[in-house]
């Protein structure tokens, strides 16, 4: 389940770990509405969907990071429907000293390998972890090199193709994401298309209930380059390489986890401000605009918004916002928002000059 | 329906109590005590008094101005201030409170705060209400202590020592840095000594509904019980008094076979023994209550007085292990239960109290209470074949009070509880 979780605990065990996203705009709810309110988002009754559809039967375990109160009640769900062999609600620690909230994390993940070696009795050796690791950091490494591209040719590459492709690798081995990846860079690497009149722009608030590729598609076409977004954030959690050359690769992965972690709606950001955060990355990005998009009911993503919409105000940084859920089928609102969004920064503003 | 509703003397104690907290608060700049704001849920007061500082309680705040009818108000000014009509109101009704003056029940202004203790049980909505508010109050420190979910039915070794761990190096230090004082562990255990009695004169009060009939109610009553202890008194020897004056009075209703009080007097008939799930509506409590009383259905159990701490299942502090004994109280709060536990709980009040019924006040604002609350009636009703109702409403947003849905709801309830006694009866 999104956001993070380092999956390179279960390539080294000899697993694979499998990014279960909701059922976005493709399944029919039927059951899953009898077991959330109508106040609640959407993401868990699809899941709830596809589990009692006896979509997840070849699944050995269910882990639940910790996000919000939605997902950590939805592992006591599966654990009651008695799914799979081990269910884990990944506590992931808000203490970010390594002897304290480290120390915890790294018995939260050996206990999800206790749970993966009674299955398949697989010891994870610093040796494998570590291999593990590499391919991971080649996997994020490649993946920026595709934003990278994008930020400055972003023609070359629609968004909900950037989407599908970061996407298929919480559906494959790492080793074949690698190549695809690799691929795609090729391509992307040489001219193709044409630069189109349009604004670049962020998207922020997507980091757990994925929109439908029809948004992502409705943006783009409403007169914006996506550049940089929340988007299945898990896959670029980690900011940087994480060390492969220690005899301890666990306490590497933990290290990674309190001092890369990029900044989310589900971490507390204490020292760290997330709107400070958000402002660099927009600086980098070098975007025109910002656009809050999240989904309906998410109390993590919407609570945050005042906050960071505040520092857009104060900074002169153009924004607009609204809600998805992951099966919104009707975009025109949205187009005609974002269309506007796009046209008066266009016609009318200078290009962005983040104050200081 | 007896209309004499004089005060016992145990709601005198209380109101005496809440109201030199506030007055104590408001005094506190000119007192030079310093103000903690924190939460109910894993509400570690004794810690905060030992320091001699003062706690602030958001959620008490936010449900006070609910039953004063101000929360529309507030909630309305956080929207406009860029909050989503979607999220949590109890957020939403402190921000606004803030914005107009934090005006608190008394008339009087709660202080600022000078810590956030951000000790965050059972509800992840805390961790962003304490990014609003480190906002709303800059350059005010934030503690934070990070209560490990039970998602394995369990409290392990590794949580409790994560805890202690943020006790000893986060927490203490920085009450210490604010409030000038050292920490005083014998001050702690003398603290934890006075909640132990707390705690088990609150089991003793909640176990008094198994009498016919119940000489409480123990939800709409049950939240001014649960009062003192989640509103600053933890640790007290006032809150030792309080309860066991409270306990001692209740123990006199059963002796003259009395029901439980409310707003219009003694319930003479006792028709429904219900337990509820979820926090009530504050914006309509006295309506609210009404439905119920004026049905004769009385609440036996409920799962929200247990909101600041479970202790049915036999945990206690323990004062002579002062820290550890804080963090398991933490993760022992009802929110913090997996959803296994709260069955089993729930099931467990509903057998021991004898309940006809179970009910669910399904909230809005509290995803932590309502994810799940679905299929914990499933599973209730499976295990134990009880008729389960479920009606909706907020916590203190009046919008989201619909007093026709509900009274119709809850008479098609009751009329089903009412026939199920008729066939029990007949056969």
């Amino acid at each position: 389940m999104p956001v993070y979780f380092p999956r390179e605990i279960i390539h080294a065990a000899n697993g694979l770990a499998v990014g279960i996203f909701g059922g976005g705009d493709k399944k029919l709810i039927l059951k899953g509405d009898a077991y959330y309110q109508s106040y609640i988002c959407h993401m868990p009754r699809s899941i709830m969907e596809l589990v009692l559809d006896s979509h997840f039967e070849g699944f050995d375990g269910f882990i639940f990071p910790s996000i919000c109160d939605v997902i950590r009640n939805l592992s006591g769900m599966f654990q009651l429907l008695e799914k799979g062999s081990f269910i884990k609600y990944l506590d992931l620690p808000q203490n970010f000293k390594s002897h304290i909230g480290g120390e915890f994390y790294i018995h939260e993940l050996q206990t999800v390998l206790n749970s993966v070696y009674k299955i398949n009795g697989v010891e994870v050796t610093p040796a494998r972890l570590n291999h593990s690791i590499s391919l991971f950091n080649r996997n994020r490494e490649l993946i920026h090199r595709i934003y990278a591209i994008r930020q400055d040719f972003p023609w070359r590459m629609t968004a909900a193709d950037v989407y599908n492709i970061v996407r298929a690798g919480y559906v494959i081995p790492v080793e074949d994401h690698n190549a695809i990846l690799e691929q795609v860079i090729a391509l992307v690497s040489e001219e193709n298309g044409e630069p189109l009149d349009k604004i670049r722009v962020l998207v922020m608030g997507a980091f757990c209930e994925q929109p439908p590729l029809g948004l992502i598609r409705t943006i783009e076409m409403a007169g914006c380059y996506i550049t940089e977004d929340d988007f299945l954030l898990g896959s670029r959690w980690i900011m940087g390489n994480i060390d492969t050359s220690t005899a301890d690769p666990m306490k590497a992965l933990t290290d990674a986890y309190l001092e890369k972690s990029t900044f989310s709606s589900s971490v507390y950001d204490v020292g760290n401000p997330k709107e400070a955060r958000l402002l660099e990355l927009i600086k980098s990005r070098n975007v025109d605009g910002v656009i809050f998009a999240a989904p309906s009911f998410c109390d993590p993503a919407l609570l945050d918004h005042p906050i960071l919409q505040k520092m857009c105000n104060d900074r002169n940084i153009r924004f607009i916002s609204f809600l998805y859920s992951e099966n919104t089928g009707q975009f025109k609102v949205i187009k005609e928002q974002v269309g506007t969004f796009s046209d008066s920064i266009k016609l009318w503003e200078e290009p962005l000059q983040v104050k200081k | 329906m007896s209309k004499d509703v004089a005060k016992e003397r145990s709601m005198i104690i209380q109101k005496e109590m809440i109201a030199n907290h506030f007055m104590a608060l408001s005094t506190a700049k000119e007192t030079g005590k310093k103000v903690v704001y924190t939460f109910v849920p894993g509400n570690i007061s004794e810690l905060i008094l030992s320091f001699d500082m003062l706690p602030v309680y958001p959620e008490i705040n936010a449900l006070q101005s609910g039953m004063r009818k101000k929360s529309g108000d507030y909630i309305r000014d956080a929207e406009q201030h860029g909050h989503s009509e979607d999220v949590c109101t109890y957020v939403k009704c402190d921000v606004g409170m803030m914005i107009n003056g934090n005006i608190g029940p008394t008339g009087e202004k709660i202080p600022n705060p000078d810590l956030l203790l951000l000790s965050y049980t059972g509800c992840f909505t805390f961790l962003k209400w304490f990014e609003t508010l480190e906002r709303l109050y800059p350059g005010v420190p934030v503690a934070l202590l990070h209560t490990p979910y039970q998602e394995a039915h369990k409290i392990t070794p590794e949580m409790t020592a994560y805890m202690v761990k943020q006790l000893k190096e986060e927490v203490i230090p920085k009450m210490e840095q604010v409030s000038g004082n050292k920490y005083d562990e014998e001050k702690l255990k003398a603290a934890l000594r006075n909640s132990s009695k707390v705690e088990q004169h609150i089991i003793n009060i909640f176990d008094t509904t198994k009498h016919r009939p119940s000489p409480i109610d123990a939800y709409f009553a049950g939240v001014y019980y649960i009062g003192p202890i989640n509103s600053g008194f933890r640790g007290t020897p006032q809150a030792v008094d309080y309860y066991a004056e409270l306990y001692k009075e209740i123990l006199e209703r059963i002796d003259n076979k009395l029901g439980p009080i409310t707003p219009e007097g003694v319930m003479e008939e006792e028709r429904f023994r219900l337990v509820v799930e979820g926090p009530p509506n504050w914006t309509h409590f006295r309506e609210f209550w009404k439905l119920f009383y004026d049905m004769g259905a009385v609440i036996v159990a409920s799962s929200y007085t247990k909101v600041g701490g479970v202790y049915d299942m036999g945990f206690r502090v323990n004062p002579d292990k002062p820290l550890e004994s804080l963090a398991e109280y933490c993760m022992n709060c009802y929110t913090n239960l997996n959803l296994q536990q709260r069955v089993d709980l729930l099931s467990k009040c509903i057998t021991d109290y004898h309940a006809d019924g179970f009910l669910v006040n399904s909230i809005k604002s509290c995803n932590s209470f309502s994810a799940g609350q679905l299929m914990i009636m499933q599973q209730l009703e499976r295990k134990l074949e009880i008729p389960i109702g479920f009606i909706e409403s907020d916590l203190v947003d009046p919008r989201y009070f619909s007093y026709s849905n509900i009274k119709n709801r809850l008479e098609s309830f009751f009329q089903m509880l009412e026939q199920r006694k008729m066939i029990i009866n007949r056969a």
